[in-house]
């Protein structure tokens, strides 16, 4: 197997199209998942017999074939972006919100109990304690669901999106490798460039993780 | 009962407590703390001295009867708004691991919407007085010792300079030197603040030390007895709070009695033993007058000192002599152990007799 580098030199601003968009369906993905799995972690965490219910629910989500699931978004949002996202955010559900309740749950009792008795009220306590003591397990989630996502992009081909994805099909389909190679090299980096940003960022907003006695 | 100023800051009328789960946590609570007062509240686990505590700042709110706290009833008022009113040291101090040292002081007056300038120029000060330095301020929680948390435990409950501390168990989780200096240092700090205290603890020896008044609680929340130390010492109700107290409750009662009064003789001229001295007349040992030798310790006391350090100090010492000191360390005069056993027998009678 062969590359052919004269063949990426002629591609540069395709392949930088298709990164960005690979990148942007990924990353919007781990926000609407975000976005949705902290209110439901909370009430999750809240409302003790609400918990199995939401979990084993994001379980479930996450068995279903995803192609299966962007089939059965066809007929809602079509051949779009809108499609590819809202399949992948179904995906980071199973992890963000597992990794939001647990964080949530340790939460020292004594903190929050102290929260409480300082005269804190529940929302303020919820956004200024437990939110921030909960934030690296959410961390954790955030960077499993984003590495998830970035290599799931290209199952979305199938519909005609896919980022990088779409370079596999072009080099399966004309039975030349470097396509396929190059994809998956710059699927690789932008996982772990993404990896690296995001702990770069628990590690700038937990300052009290990192200094020791 | 207490000297303060006479008015009551928090009054438990027929309060009752019955969890969910059917325990009965709190029975028929009437209690009096005064204004200006350390009220401790004792007794073994489970006996409801904590949810009495709680129920004050309403993170438990009473089945039955009424807490007043300055006149109002609690229930009355909004539960956040209490809490802000009320200082409250958590045991095993409960800080915030998030928060620098300086910002977990801040936490009640930012509540209040002091602003973040202010808030943390009071925590600064805050932390002087309870005598940490000012660089610790930048610092975790987790980087300091068990007995420094509980300090910025102590100093993030004044920082909104509520009327009233509530403290549950504060310095439960420290060794027993640290222990002995953070009570020290809160008996300080409230001869300058004069607040309102309710202390949680099931040590009686920390509940004699701290207390203007003591109330001992019986499993099942019943209180049994209220009283001063020295009444409660004196005259246990029954024998309940006699077993409580220990078998060395009338040493417990020599250590609130000062030696102050107790007369002096001056230091003696003629038997075997000599207090050798500094030169700013300070008690350095014991030595025999023909050989100097051996030096035995010599522990002196001022007139603050207990009744039974003295009584302690005349049993080591190898002539039955006690020391006595003035403020600045020098001999003022002795006291025999004859002497002192007598005013500590006086004490006893005077003590069932009085209060």
């Amino acid at each position: 197997m062969t590359i052919d580098w004269s063949w990426i030199g002629d591609h540069t601003d395709d392949l930088t199209t298709l990164t960005v968009s690979h990148l942007q369906a990924a990353l919007s993905a781990v926000f609407f998942g975000l976005l949705i799995s902290l209110p439901l972690a909370v009430v999750a965490h809240r409302i003790r017999p609400l918990r199995g219910v939401l979990l084993g629910l994001s379980n479930i989500l996450f068995t279903i074939p995803s192609i299966a699931v962007f089939v059965l978004l066809l007929p809602v949002s079509g051949l779009t972006r809108t499609t590819t996202v809202v399949g992948l955010t179904i995906y980071t559900l199973v992890v963000l919100l597992r990794n939001t309740v647990e964080g949530l749950d340790s939460v020292p009792a004594k903190t929050k109990e102290a929260a409480k008795a300082m005269g804190t009220r529940p929302l303020r306590a919820l956004l200024t304690v437990e939110l921030p003591l909960a934030l690296p397990v959410i961390m954790a989630g955030v960077r499993i669901a984003t590495v998830m996502s970035i290599s799931l992009v290209s199952v979305a081909t199938y519909i005609g999106d896919g980022g990088l994805g779409q370079l596999f099909t072009d080099g399966f389909q004309r039975n030349f490798p470097t396509p396929v190679i190059v994809g998956v090299v710059l699927t690789l980096l932008l996982a772990l460039i993404a990896d690296a940003a995001l702990v770069t960022v628990q590690y700038v907003l937990t300052p009290w993780t990192r200094r020791r006695a | 009962m207490q000297p303060g100023k006479g008015h009551l800051m928090i009054q438990f009328d027929a309060v009752h407590k019955r969890f969910p789960n059917g325990t009965t946590a709190v029975h028929d609570l009437s209690l009096e703390m005064p204004e200006g007062g350390v009220t401790v509240l004792v007794g073994s686990s489970g006996c409801g001295k904590t949810t009495t505590l709680r129920m004050i700042n309403r993170m438990v709110d009473p089945t039955s009867g009424t807490i007043r706290v300055g006149g109002r009833d609690v229930l009355d008022q909004d539960a956040a708004d209490l809490r802000r009113s009320i200082g409250y040291v958590i045991q095993q101090s409960g800080l915030f691991p998030h928060r620098t040292v300086l910002d977990n002081i801040a936490t009640v007056p930012l509540l209040l919407g002091h602003g973040r300038r202010r808030a943390r120029a009071r925590a600064a000060e805050l932390l002087e007085t309870v005598g940490l330095t000012a660089e610790s301020g930048k610092r975790y929680p987790h980087q300091l010792s068990g007995g420094q948390q509980q300090r910025v435990g102590v100093a993030r409950a004044l920082a909104a300079d509520p009327p009233v501390l509530l403290m549950d168990e504060p310095f439960g989780a420290v060794d027993p030197v640290v222990r002995t200096q953070l009570q020290d240092e809160l008996l300080r700090l409230q001869k300058e603040l004069s607040k309102t205290i309710v202390f949680v603890t099931h040590d009686i020896d920390e509940a004699v030390r701290l207390g203007d008044q003591i109330a001992i609680f019986r499993t099942g929340g019943h209180l049994v007895q209220c009283a001063t130390p020295s009444e409660l010492l004196a005259r246990p109700a029954d024998d309940f709070v006699a077993d409580f107290l220990g078998a060395e409750r009338g040493l417990k009662l020599l250590s609130l009695t000062p030696l102050k009064g107790i007369p002096q003789a001056p230091a003696p001229e003629g038997g075997t033993w000599e207090l050798a001295l500094d030169a700013a007349r300070r008690p350095l040992h014991w030595r025999t007058k023909s050989t100097g030798e051996p030096e035995l310790p010599v522990r002196p006391l001022r007139d603050t000192d207990s009744l039974l350090a003295a009584l302690n100090e005349s049993i080591a010492s190898p002539t039955g002599l006690v020391a006595r000191v003035d403020a600045d360390g020098a001999l003022t005069g002795v006291t025999s152990r004859d002497e002192i056993h007598r005013h500590a027998g006086q004490a006893h009678a005077e003590a069932r007799v009085a209060s």
